[in-house]
């Protein structure tokens, strides 16, 4: 009797143990997370693709096969690009309304310039480049030494650009047939090959090639540390020697030449130069929808290229796989904008640090 | 003997608020110079100026006798002055090593880094470490810890670190012991004296006058955006110092700046 009265209080005292022990490792669970996360952002939009991945192949089986795989990546090859343009703004604590009227404005300048003028494509592509440069270097000068906000210079330069877009190209298309014949260098992008039993265009490599190139850039340069200090805390960044108005010059003009890349994939991926592509309106929404699933931080400072990719790779999953699954379409929207919100909502918790 | 940092007459006006108001400043080679006054004083404006950091409206700095004239403040750590900012001048969330090295990043050796631009940040990590340790800050665990997760007073102390191991001419902290413990302060004040010893002159700004009448040669008191006097610290006592500056007491007329 008396053993088996002590047998309970063991159990008892031992449940207590277990039940501090338990929210001992629970806290440190937590805080583990907390740092892990603090340290790679990016994983949080790496597991919610995985999770989106298996949901839909098991929804759907052909899901997981390459081709669909395959035409997910040439889907997001424009807005990836965009969105390598907005992350390194947003990486400055600024914002980059405009980089899909940059888009829709270059490839426009790199049609007309070898059709209306008779450039060689190549000559005219470097044209569109540089004035997709050019345009971004405007936001910088206007953000960095006329010091308006970036939210208000890139509304104005998006209107601005994509204004002169219509009035420039006076609203005319380029049709694809024309490209093809006489300037096939504009389409280049849209080449495809074969991968494994799927086509896959160019476009997709160059996507992966730029977010490489960005990553280490960002990653492993002077320069892209001081994208960073710029974006986290631009007084200290200055103080500490970084010359804070020419590295967002800089990262707004580099925007404005991925911009015109996008210009040139937009070409191959349409066929055609259209200046009414739904890109010069909503390039920026998609750019902008990327950088916040991806993890980087509105705020600035915070994030990388990568989980950029993955924000982009996410919305393309769910488009093509609730499409799969038959859904009404309105549901991608639905979840990503409730994928946005918890986005910034785990920005704020990791922001919370040391307390 | 000449100033090693002389400046006359410097201005620096924020709108209707005069910082500088006609300042003069003179810093002797291998002294430390206290620089103590009110809140609001403008000390800080005083070696912002000193420092690149501000420019003046008007006035006149040398360095060694040669005019400088400062447009930022990498101009004036290429000519090996080294600033403790009041703020620290740190990005949060950026690691230690990377902070150290802001603006004046260690590239690879050969190809990576000539032409990749690769930052080698192993030899950051390394030289960072070392620094601290010889702060005896290495409390510090992780050299590659973002500075927001450190402590006030270790932030501060990495911030000393990073002034104490670049600066090659003249040394300025603006109040770097406001955040430390009684442990860590000793260390930042043993850390000046060294600093002394290798012949580097230090501009240190503090409130705290057994801090002050501890380690300084001299001490420049600041008043209403001026010098008002430069004291021995062996003729007067602290509550001397503390009423000239307050305004509580004149200075006598041997030690009133001209
Ligand atoms: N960036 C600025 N804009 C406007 N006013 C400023 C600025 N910096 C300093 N001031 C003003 O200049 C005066 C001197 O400031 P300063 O920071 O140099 O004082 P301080 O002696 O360092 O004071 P403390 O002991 O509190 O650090 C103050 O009245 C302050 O309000
Ligand atoms: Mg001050």
């Amino acid at each position: 009797m008396s053993n088996a009265e002590n047998f309970e209080d063991v159990v008892k005292s031992r449940r207590d143990e277990k039940v501090a022990e338990f929210d001992l490792i629970e806290k440190n669970v937590f805080h583990r997370l907390h740092s892990l996360l603090h340290r790679t952002p990016a994983l949080v939009p790496l597991i919610v693709l995985v999770v989106a991945c298996v949901v839909f192949g098991l929804i759907n089986a052909n899901f997981w096969r390459i081709s669909t795989l395959s035409l997910i990546f040439q889907q997001i090859g424009i807005v990836g690009i965009l969105g390598i343009a907005q992350s390194l703004v947003v990486l400055t604590a600024g914002i980059d309304l405009s980089v899909g009227a940059m888009a829709v404005l270059t490839s426009v300048i790199m049609g007309q310039f070898t059709f209306r003028y008779g450039l060689p494509a190549e000559v005219a592509i470097a044209i569109g480049l540089a004035a997709g440069t050019m345009m971004g270097a405007i936001n910088g000068v206007l953000v960095a030494r006329m010091r308006i906000p970036p939210f208000i210079v890139t509304l104005g330069t998006w209107q601005v650009f994509l204004a002169t877009n219509y009035i420039y190209s006076a609203n005319e298309t380029i049709r694809s047939q024309d490209i093809e014949a006489n300037a096939p260098a504009l389409q280049f992008w849209g080449t495809a090959f074969n991968f494994a039993g799927a086509r896959v265009t160019l476009a997709v490599v160059l996507l992966i090639v730029l977010v490489a190139i960005m990553a280490y850039v960002l990653r492993h340069t002077a320069w892209g540390r001081h994208v960073y200090a710029v974006g986290d805390d631009p007084e200290a960044a200055e103080l500490a020697g970084v010359p804070r108005k020419r590295v967002l010059i800089q990262a707004y003009a580099l925007a404005g030449f991925f911009c015109g890349i996008a210009g040139w994939v937009m070409i191959g991926r349409f066929g055609s130069v259209s200046p009414s592509a739904s890109t010069g309106i909503l390039g920026n929404i998609q750019a902008i929808t990327a950088v916040v699933i991806g993890g980087i931080s509105l705020l600035g400072g915070r994030g990388t290229i990568v989980g950029m990719f993955l924000g982009a790779l996410i919305v393309g999953v769910f488009e093509m796989g609730l499409r799969m699954a038959g859904a009404d379409a309105q549901w991608t929207y639905l979840l990503i904008g409730v994928l946005i919100i918890a986005a910034v909502a785990i920005d704020q918790w990791i922001r919370k640090v040391s307390s | 003997m000449e100033p090693l940092l002389k400046a006359r007459n410097l201005v620096k006006r924020y709108g209707r608020v005069t910082a500088l108001d006609q300042c003069d400043f003179d810093l002797m080679p291998g002294e430390i110079l206290a620089v103590i006054g009110d809140n609001g004083a403008g000390k800080s404006t005083l070696i912002k100026a000193l420092s690149g950091a501000v420019i003046p409206d008007a006035g006149t700095m040398w360095l060694d006798g040669a005019p400088i004239e400062f447009s930022s403040p990498n101009d004036a750590r290429a000519k090996g002055i080294e600033t403790v900012y009041q703020t620290l001048a740190m990005s949060p969330a950026l690691s230690i090593a990377d902070n150290m090295f802001m603006g004046r990043e260690l590239r690879r050796p050969g190809f990576m880094g000539n032409w990749l631009r690769k930052l080698d940040h192993k030899a950051m990590e390394d030289f960072a470490r070392k620094k601290l340790s010889d702060l005896g800050l290495m409390t510090i665990q992780n050299i590659n810890q973002p500075v927001e997760t450190l402590s006030g007073g270790q932030r501060q102390g990495v911030a000393v670190a990073r002034a104490a191991a670049f600066g090659s001419r003249v040394i300025i902290l603006d109040e770097p012991t406001a955040a430390l413990g009684v442990k860590e302060s000793r260390r930042v004040l043993e850390l000046i004296l060294d600093v002394r010893s290798r012949g580097i002159p230090i501009i240190l700004i503090s409130h705290n006058m057994p801090h002050v009448f501890e380690v300084a040669d001299r001490i420049h008191i600041h008043r209403l955006g001026r010098r008002l006097c430069v004291v021995d610290p062996k003729d007067y006592t602290m509550s001397d110092a503390v009423a000239f500056m307050t305004g509580a007491k004149e200075p006598p007329a041997d030690v009133l700046a001209a």
